[in-house]
């Protein structure tokens, strides 16, 4: 048996494909300058038009993210020092194009292979991948193609390049195993996003195994058997029955009400970042979003993002999601977030310092433009909208007069909105927790951070090994004030969530359902799972078990009580 | 004309700071690099600045050839400076 990285899990039998991608052979010749200069031109035009082709292709099947890869492949194809260095070299040894490319790609890939960072190293495939679809252009050869395939097989392959995995012949590959690579390069990440199970950087699985030899591995393990016996195949089939029997156990969950046995609803909600993540969403059947971080929007540029881009942006995840709810968060930056654009100054405590709706109200311009995208959104579709890091009341109070102002705004320009747009606030401070009876009065719903939350209760920085410890979700005290929370939201009638990583940890779930929570929000890959929990649950048992956990302790205790 | 920079931010010349840099250089008529001991890098190649792997407290000497040489030393200065923060 033989042991790789775990890249996609999964677990199939089959026979062995190999890709032995033919050994370029780079010929030096003696050539002209203008001649070399204008076909090395046209190989780097028709490569960039086959870039731009791939790039969209990928969009539509994959989505934006992954199409990005070819963004920068783009940007390699067009750096200067790569061209440069090989018109020198092609002038000064009077050479032809190939060999002058390939002499320069090399040195850089070699650059690239030495480095510390994980993250660099993997660019020089980025850079193998671009230069040798160069080289192809030049020497008109053609790739390998693995778009079409004759039948069900296992790919087995030094490396896949993006351009191999973008266009693969999904129905027919079980699976792939490669040389190299590890959890983050492109090739593990693709075969997540295909749901095809992978194992990568298996070192010479490409010297061990031969074409047509069979095959069984499980993704998950990363262990491979070559030519398995009866009794292997049998331990591999086992495995893959469990696989697809919960794959298929979760799936059957698809469609159903998120109840409990004696009829309670909880709603199951996703969190997103940006509009790619209504796709999961979707496919894992979450009920609404319960927390959209716009941070995304406002990261990883230079300037604000103007008020028409926000409005784009927030239309489209609200059409996105068919009528289903969305409670969209103002801007939590600040805290470990920086923007380059919005100088927060160093800071001793930054979880302590200027962030989230501080810098908000301090910064009302930056506020009044989200809230104004947001307002004009409202019309597309049902939106809510969460304040975070609310403190007290006055903070509430604040963002309600800016509010009101905004609305008397569109209306004197008689500009559209939603006249039900639902305001709420995160509860992941402990002073806004413990006057929540009062706050109860002033917002439409809560939504609970744990994360924040139990850091700051627990007065615990979680980054700090040495009291990592320290960061338990069954701190009883902590539980006690997301109790109290809950009590005082539903003797007021409202709505009150969870949104932070408790809400979708297995043993805490009853617990929640006891405490009367009444939506639990999460990433959508943990909605089925929660969804099959609930409707197991009994809410009058759920409250006795409440009632015993309010006479514990310890955390130990509350963790044995749970499990 | 050369001026001397020290990288600060954290995550060294990732490929974020990379791309800020090689955008900022393209903005000047002037010939732009970066030198690190032996190594030199175009600033406006992405390639090339990614491949010095420019940790964090490295110390860079930028040199510029140009008309602007001034103006793109200050702002290459000022992004370094602000820690790739503009």
């Amino acid at each position: 048996m033989i042991k790789g990285t775990s890249a996609s899990p999964g677990v199939v039998i089959g026979s062995a494909l190999l890709i032995n991608e033919e050994e370029l052979v780079i010929l030096k010749f003696i050539s002209t300058f203008e001649l070399e200069e204008a076909r090395l031109g046209q190989a780097i035009a028709s490569a960039k038009l086959e870039l731009n082709v791939l790039r969209e292709s990928t969009h539509k099947t994959l989505g934006e993210d992954k199409a990005q890869i070819f963004e920068a492949h783009i940007m390699i194809l067009e750096d200067p020092e790569l061209l440069k260095q090989t018109l020198t070299i092609i002038r000064r040894e009077s050479v032809n194009a190939e060999f002058a490319l390939n002499t320069v790609a090399n040195q850089f890939i070699a650059v690239f292979e030495t480095m510390d960072d994980e993250y660099l190293r993997e660019r020089a495939s980025d850079i193998r991948d671009v230069t040798s679809r160069l080289l192809y252009t030049l020497l008109k050869k053609k790739k390998v193609s693995l778009g079409n395939l004759n039948g069900p097989v296992i790919l087995i392959a030094h490396d896949l390049t993006p351009s191999q995995t973008a266009s693969m012949d999904r129905a027919n590959v079980l699976g792939f195993l490669t040389d190299i690579g590890g959890k983050t390069s492109h090739t593990a990440i693709m075969a997540r996003t295909l749901e095809i199970p992978a194992i990568v950087g298996l070192g010479n699985i490409t010297q061990k195994i031969k074409d047509g030899d069979q095959i069984a591995f499980d993704g998950e393990t990363g262990e491979v058997t070559i030519n398995p016996t009866a009794e292997q195949i049998e331990f591999y089939n086992n495995r893959h029955n469990a696989f697809l029997e919960m794959k298929h156990e979760l799936g059957r969950m698809i469609g159903l009400e998120s109840k409990t046995l004696d009829g309670f609803h909880i709603e199951l909600a996703a969190n997103i970042g940006t509009p790619k993540d209504l796709d999961a969403l979707h496919r894992n059947d979450a009920e609404a979003v319960g927390l959209y971080r716009t941070e995304f929007l406002f990261m990883d540029r230079t300037s604000m993002p103007t008020e028409e881009e926000q409005y784009q942006a927030y239309t489209e995840v609200v059409l996105g999601l068919k009528g289903k709810n969305c409670i969209i968060r103002t801007l939590d930056i600040g805290g470990d977030k920086k923007l380059s654009y919005l100088n927060i100054g160093e800071e001793a405590n930054p979880f302590l310092g200027y962030r989230a709706i501080r810098i908000c109200l301090k910064e009302p311009e930056l506020f009044k433009t989200q809230l104004l995208a947001l307002l004009r959104a409202s019309v597309h579709g049902p939106l809510s909208i969460m304040f975070p890091m609310i403190s007290s009341l006055e903070e509430i109070l604040a963002v309600k007069k800016i509010w009101n102002e905004l609305k008397k705004e569109l209306d004197n320009k008689n500009v559209p909105y939603s006249h039900n747009i639902q305001l709420g606030i995160m509860i992941e401070i402990p002073s806004a927790a413990i006057i929540s009876d009062i706050l109860a009065d002033h917002v439409d719903f809560f939504s609970i951070g744990t994360n924040d939350l139990t850091q700051y209760t627990c007065a615990v920085d979680r980054m700090n090994e040495k009291i990592e410890y320290l960061y338990n979700p069954y701190n009883p005290g902590l539980l006690r004030l997301i109790h109290m929370t809950i009590k005082n939201a539903r003797a007021k009638n409202k709505m009150v969530g969870i949104c932070g990583s408790m809400a979708h940890q297995k043993d805490l779930v009853p617990l929640f359902v006891g405490m009367g929570i009444s939506e639990l929000s999460m990433s959508a890959m943990h909605v089925l799972s929660t969804r099959k929990i609930i409707r197991g649950l009994k809410k009058s048992e759920c409250e006795k078990l409440v009632e015993k956990f309010l006479k514990l302790g310890t955390a130990d205790e509350v963790k044995a009580l749970l499990n | 004309m050369q001026t001397t920079v020290k990288v600060l931010n954290e995550e060294g010349l990732h490929a974020r700071p990379a791309g800020l840099l090689v955008k900022l250089a393209n903005n000047f008529s002037s010939v732009i690099e970066l030198a690190v001991g032996e190594n030199t890098a175009n600033a406006k190649s992405i390639m090339s600045i990614m491949g010095l792997g420019l940790t964090k407290d490295t110390v860079v000497i930028v040199t510029a050839v140009g008309s602007d040489a001034e103006t793109a030393l200050a702002e290459i200065t000022n992004l370094f400076n602000n820690k790739f923060n503009l």
